[in-house]
């Protein structure tokens, strides 16, 4: 693992929304980091079989060194974490932390910020509103939630936004129209985006459409790895073969035979851990490799891709 | 032991700047191998070397430090926008100056105090008889822009870069004693435009690999690397706005001067993340020593020889030693009798 790990300690869980719970983490040594608008941490689990590390959006204040707050949906296809925070973590345990890293940091350059959340996907935001509102920046925030099951904060946010709060429920058939948040958006606007895939590859495709730049679009979503067939991954400089199952990503399967490979997100965006591929066909599934990359095949993200052939021999 | 404070000498006009015995010892020489060779040579910065050396703390202060404020107030007084920081990077500033305090009241707490109460916040140097009381984060309650009030009281220079679209901007910086470049025209630059006049390194991708490497780096987890050229006399401002004042100087060394004409400069160079405003702090922190002053260790004096022997053209060219470097072969091969 890159970076020191913290260790801290569960303060309060509240149940957010049914599947949605909220963990405050408090240092149990030294003071926490003051941290960026929209910096994650990954979060260690010691499971009975295996350690989970998942990388969660950080949601408080970013100034607040006393604690870090945290949500954790249970995922209907958990491969363990979500069900492991929601069913094992309780008031007083331990958990270790890295430190905050950003891959999803507010344009401070932009003359206005649009913040599109899909679900819990509003996490990151959480940790934008207090910096944005300090800076007096100008901003607006639309939050697509399914009812109560996933509109976890908005109340709170209605309130606290007032007239820069947008909320779409899908149960009630409530929908935001992006494109034409696109077509008023004033000059130099950026647009952020969490949520699910299909949220941001509409997103994506729809800026296209209406001619907003790439660079003004951002965003982040936390694929967590999903399982795939069983393949084998050989070590070329060492002959180590380390058997990957259906349910663990390469980049746990490496970890747990005791071969450092360095990452950060854990989600196919930070390009760390990126490895070289001797041999073998690859199933790209991240978000770092430029299309000309993955067709090359010489190059694989361990953390979320696969293999699709037997064996994939790499390079760390 | 390390090196206390001394008097103030100049690196200009006179020319009175020294080292002692001691600064010699714990000069950060640049040169790991035989053959100088281009390479991303980073490493952690932690503490190295034991007590005194320029690695033990994470910002070094050493027996130059009254005559490199005094240099740079001299440059800021003729020069002001040798320092400059773009709107978007206050947040920045403050976390280089929460970075810069905490760090110095905690390794030098003879000379630098801070006291916290929430965000009022007590600062007292004593090497300079400063001690100003400012709210933490309100720019309007120190006595001048945060990033000059921090840089007036550190040597080296420094530039905050701000992280975004994967790159890194150079928006922000106080650069009084540049290796011939300027902040003015480089301010906004990315990193790759910044680097753009260094030869040979972009076609072996060192630029790629170091940016990846760069971005990802993490709070807590700072970096550093030596960088090194040369200088004729002990000038710290070789920018190229006083171009006209010591571009000229290279036309002064002699077979009889070198030794004391030429000095070696070494930046030790430190990246570490900003850890509210995800910006990186860029410090460079330069060290002057003569040459005949590298000749007193033996060693430093056979390995100079050597890699000035092996230096390519295209880099003798970049860092300006084109009208000297022989001379400073011939110097340092008396040292080297064996190459």
């Amino acid at each position: 693992m890159s970076g020191d790990q913290i260790t801290v300690v569960v303060s309060a869980i509240e149940q957010v929304a049914p599947s949605i719970r909220e963990f405050t983490l408090t240092s149990k040594d030294a003071t926490l980091y003051p941290f960026s608008p929209g910096s994650h941490v990954v979060v260690e689990m010691q499971g009975e079989s295996k350690t989970y590390k998942n990388a969660y959006s950080l949601m408080s204040d970013p100034w607040d060194t006393d604690a870090y707050k945290i949500a954790v949906r249970l995922q209907d296809s958990s491969r363990g974490g979500s069900i492991y925070m929601h069913e094992q973590v309780e008031v007083g345990d331990e958990l270790k932390i890295t430190p905050p890293a950003n891959m999803f940091a507010p344009e401070w350059g932009a003359k206005k910020h649009v913040l599109i959340a899909g679900g819990v996907g509003i996490t990151p935001f959480m940790s934008y509103l207090p910096e944005l509102m300090r800076r007096d920046a100008d901003f607006e925030l639309h939050y697509l939630y399914r009812g109560n099951n996933t509109g976890a904060y908005k109340a709170e946010l209605a309130q606290e936004l007032g007239a820069r709060y947008f909320g779409y429920d899908s149960v009630q058939g409530e929908k935001c129209d992006i494109a034409t948040l696109f077509a008023e958006r004033l000059l130099g606007t950026h647009f952020y985006i969490c949520g699910p895939e299909s949220l941001i590859e509409g997103v994506k495709s729809l800026a296209d459409e209406c001619g907003v730049p790439a660079s003004a679009i951002h965003y982040e979503e936390f694929a967590a790895p999903q399982p795939g067939m069983p393949f084998e991954v050989e070590i070329k400089s060492t002959g180590v073969v380390v058997p990957v199952g259906a349910e663990e990503s390469m980049l746990e399967a490496l970890e747990a035979a005791e071969i450092e490979v360095p990452n950060l997100c854990r989600g196919g965006v930070c390009g760390q851990c990126v490895c070289q591929v001797e041999e073998g066909e690859i199933e790209h599934r991240d978000h770092f490799l430029s299309g000309a990359e993955k067709a090359a095949g010489t190059a694989v993200m361990p953390c979320v891709s696969r293999a699709k052939s037997k064996r994939l021999v790499i390079e760390i | 032991m390390r090196v206390a404070p001394k008097e103030i000498q100049t690196f200009r006009d006179d020319f009175t700047y020294t080292n002692s015995p001691e600064a010699i010892q714990r000069f950060p020489f640049p040169f790991p191998e035989d053959d100088y060779r281009y390479s991303v040579n980073m490493e952690p910065h932690t503490p190295k070397g034991g007590e005194g050396s320029a690695y033990e703390k994470f910002l070094d202060i050493d027996e130059h430090y009254l005559s490199e404020m005094k240099e740079r107030s001299l440059v800021l007084k003729d020069m002001p926008h040798r320092c400059l920081a773009m709107e978007h990077m206050d947040l920045a500033c403050w976390d280089m100056i929460e970075r810069c305090m905490v760090s110095l009241a905690e390794d030098y707490p003879e000379h630098f105090v801070l006291e916290c109460d929430g965000d009022n916040w007590t600062w007292e140097n004593k090497l300079l008889d400063i001690k100003d009381t400012f709210v933490f984060g309100d720019s309007s309650t120190l006595p001048m822009p945060p990033m000059e009030y921090m840089g007036r009281q550190l040597q080296g220079d420094f530039a905050l870069l701000d992280q975004r679209e994967g790159d890194l901007f150079l928006d922000a910086g106080i650069i009084t004693c540049p290796a011939d470049w300027s902040l003015a025209f480089d301010a906004g630059m990315s990193f790759s435009e910044w680097h753009g006049p260094v030869p040979m390194a972009h076609s072996e991708g060192i630029f790629e690999r170091a940016l990846k490497y760069l971005t990802a780096i993490q709070v807590g987890k700072p970096v550093r690397r030596l960088n090194w050229t040369m200088t004729i006399n002990a000038r710290m401002d070789t920018s190229p706005e006083t171009y006209h004042e010591w571009g000229h100087e290279r036309t002064s060394v002699t077979p009889e001067n070198v030794g004391e004409k030429v000095y070696l400069r070494v930046e030790l160079q430190v990246l570490d993340r900003m850890p509210r405003s995800n910006a990186m702090m860029f410090s460079i922190r330069t060290y002057l020593m003569s040459l005949e002053d590298i000749v007193s260790n033996p060693e430093w004096a056979k390995r100079m020889h050597r890699v000035m022997k092996t230096l390519p053209a295209p880099l003798i060219d970049y860092k300006g030693l084109t009208r000297y470097h022989g001379m400073v072969v011939d110097y340092l091969s008396q040292f080297d009798k064996a190459n």
